[in-house]
């Protein structure tokens, strides 16, 4: 088991952020556990929630913020539902990670991979194009798509399209995007 | 019975391509219940779950474009079949309430975010607004003999607070309705169990893990189709169960239907209207099953 020294490693800034920024407690926390009990994805986790959570509340910021978890939640929300301190655990899982985007941790890498595609998708097209989306992810990850096998499924169900849809406002939407990379870059 | 329902309808990137007869069944439906439905001019996309994961602010931005296109049109209720769109667009609203994060996001927009809009599901208004009971006299071809279980995936109805509608541990919206159809409805343990979400492609494994779960308990149960509102859910279960079968050696061959899909054919509505010819695992079997039931009961009358 891995030891920590809380004391030594204690970062009060780290704390007092995510608390800022997630608008919860984190003392509230007593560490139940039931937040992890419900979590669908604790099997997949390096660190599991209700852990993740004690180690905020103990200022231990480089640990939560490597944390592969991060990047494997999947904001399903039961965490947030089923807390008995009414803490929106889920948020804050979502204020890390934000957090672990800014100093530069990437978590498990195709996640994040595939969320970056996802939103230059929605940068360029103004709405999520399907096929554009993938390209660009396995261009990114160099991975063979592995759903090769549902083409024959898929195609004639008219549901694939080769060209995204057409909108106009698709330039506000980019704008949307350069804003924000102007706004964080201050 | 309340005649003017009348709302904007943001349909969600995922109508367009892979859930197309989600969209198209929604429509149908709405039309067929005489539930108009104005199209959000020129939306956009809500920004979805990777939007949250990077900025609330940038989130909260996409969302609020398409708010303000609901105003442009002058309306102020808006609905989505996506629970997905519709818990960013409403988390977008609730938000915004606080004036600091309004003014970040606000920066973001050409024009200042309009929050006087709210947003319901599809399935919300058809339960709240137009109503089960007012549904149930409207069927005029029951699901008799069908077997189902109502799947409604983790976000419909969580974080309560927010979403303000059902229950976030055993909602019973979409198995109400089912039972107004006059299928017989199967009580699902796994309601509100994650099936996987958008780790679809870069995370395949966990899918086949937690899909695998859902279905392998509606079997289980004896369900023959599950029922959902979700995009993500419904091709998580339907497009890659036969990945699912692969991955865990099992042998599951359970229709996934949209609930509007289900809704409409008690309504009337054809199957080519419904888009069932849209759907992986082919519901053929048993939407013939239904038809004899129906002419065996019609024989006997
Ligand atoms: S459920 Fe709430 S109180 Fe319990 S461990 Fe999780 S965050 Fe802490
Ligand atoms: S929101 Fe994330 S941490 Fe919470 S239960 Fe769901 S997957 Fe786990």
């Amino acid at each position: 088991m891995k030891v920590i020294n809380i004391n030594s490693s204690y970062n009060s800034e780290f704390v007092k952020e995510v608390e800022e920024e997630s608008g919860q407690k984190l003392n509230l926390c007593y560490q139940c556990g039931k937040c992890t009990a419900g979590c669908p994805y604790t099997d997949e986790y390096d660190i599991c929630v209700s852990q993740i959570m004690r180690l905020t509340q103990a200022g231990q910021k480089e640990t939560v913020l490597k944390a592969n978890s991060l990047w494997l939640c999947a904001t399903c929300e039961s965490c947030t539902a089923r807390c008995p301190n009414q803490i929106d655990v889920a948020r804050i899982m979502d204020v890390l990670r934000h957090m672990a985007r800014r100093e530069g941790y990437g978590g498990t890498g195709r996640v994040k991979t595939f969320w970056d595609s996802f939103l230059s998708s929605v940068k360029n097209n103004g709405r999520v194009f399907e096929v554009g989306l993938l390209v660009n992810y396995i261009s990114h990850t160099g991975r063979f798509w592995t759903d090769i096998d549902l083409g024959p499924t898929m195609l004639p169900k008219g549901k694939i399209h080769f060209k995204p849809t057409e909108m106009q406002g698709k330039k506000e939407v980019e704008k949307i995007f350069m804003r924000f990379k102007e706004e964080s870059a201050k | 019975m309340n005649t003017s329902l009348n709302y904007a309808y943001y349909p969600g990137c995922s109508s367009t391509g892979t859930s197309i007869e989600y969209d198209m069944s929604s429509r149908a439906v709405c039309a067929a219940l005489d539930i108009k439905l104005n199209d959000v001019p020129d939306w956009s996309c809500c920004g979805s779950t990777p939007a949250h994961t990077v900025d609330h602010s940038l989130s909260s931005a996409l969302s609020a474009r398409n708010l303000n296109q609901v105003a442009s049109i002058g309306m102020d209720s808006c609905i989505t079949p996506c629970p997905s769109c519709l818990a960013n667009l409403k988390t977008a609203t609730h938000r915004m309430e606080d004036e600091a994060f309004r003014n970040k996001v606000n920066k973001l927009l050409d024009k200042p975010a309009d929050t006087r809009v709210s947003t319901k599901s599809v399935l919300q208004i058809l339960v709240e607004d137009y109503g089960i009971e007012n549904i149930r006299k409207k069927v005029v071809r029951p699901l008799k003999g069908l077997v189902v279980g109502a799947y409604y995936g983790c976000i419909l109805n969580r974080p309560a607070e927010l979403m303000q509608f059902d229950d976030s541990e055993h909602p019973m919206a979409m198995d109400n309705i089912m039972e107004a159809l006059g299928a017989t409805v199967v009580p699902f343990p796994l309601k509100v169990e994650c099936c996987g979400a958008s780790f679809g492609i870069p995370r395949k494994d966990v899918v086949m893990r937690l899909s695998g779960k859902l279905l392998d308990t509606a079997h289980a149960i004896g369900a023959k189709a599950l029922v959902t509102a979700c995009p993500l859910c419904q091709m998580n279960l339907d497009m890659r169960q036969n990945q699912i079968n692969h991955a865990n050696g099992s042998h599951h061959n359970i229709p996934i239907f949209y609930f509007t899909q289900l809704l409409g054919l008690a309504l009337g509505l054809t199957e080519k209207e419904m888009g069932m010819n849209k759907l992986c695992v082919s519901p053929r079997t048993l939407l013939d099953a239904m038809a004899n039931e129906e002419t065996i009961k019609e024989k006997a009358a």
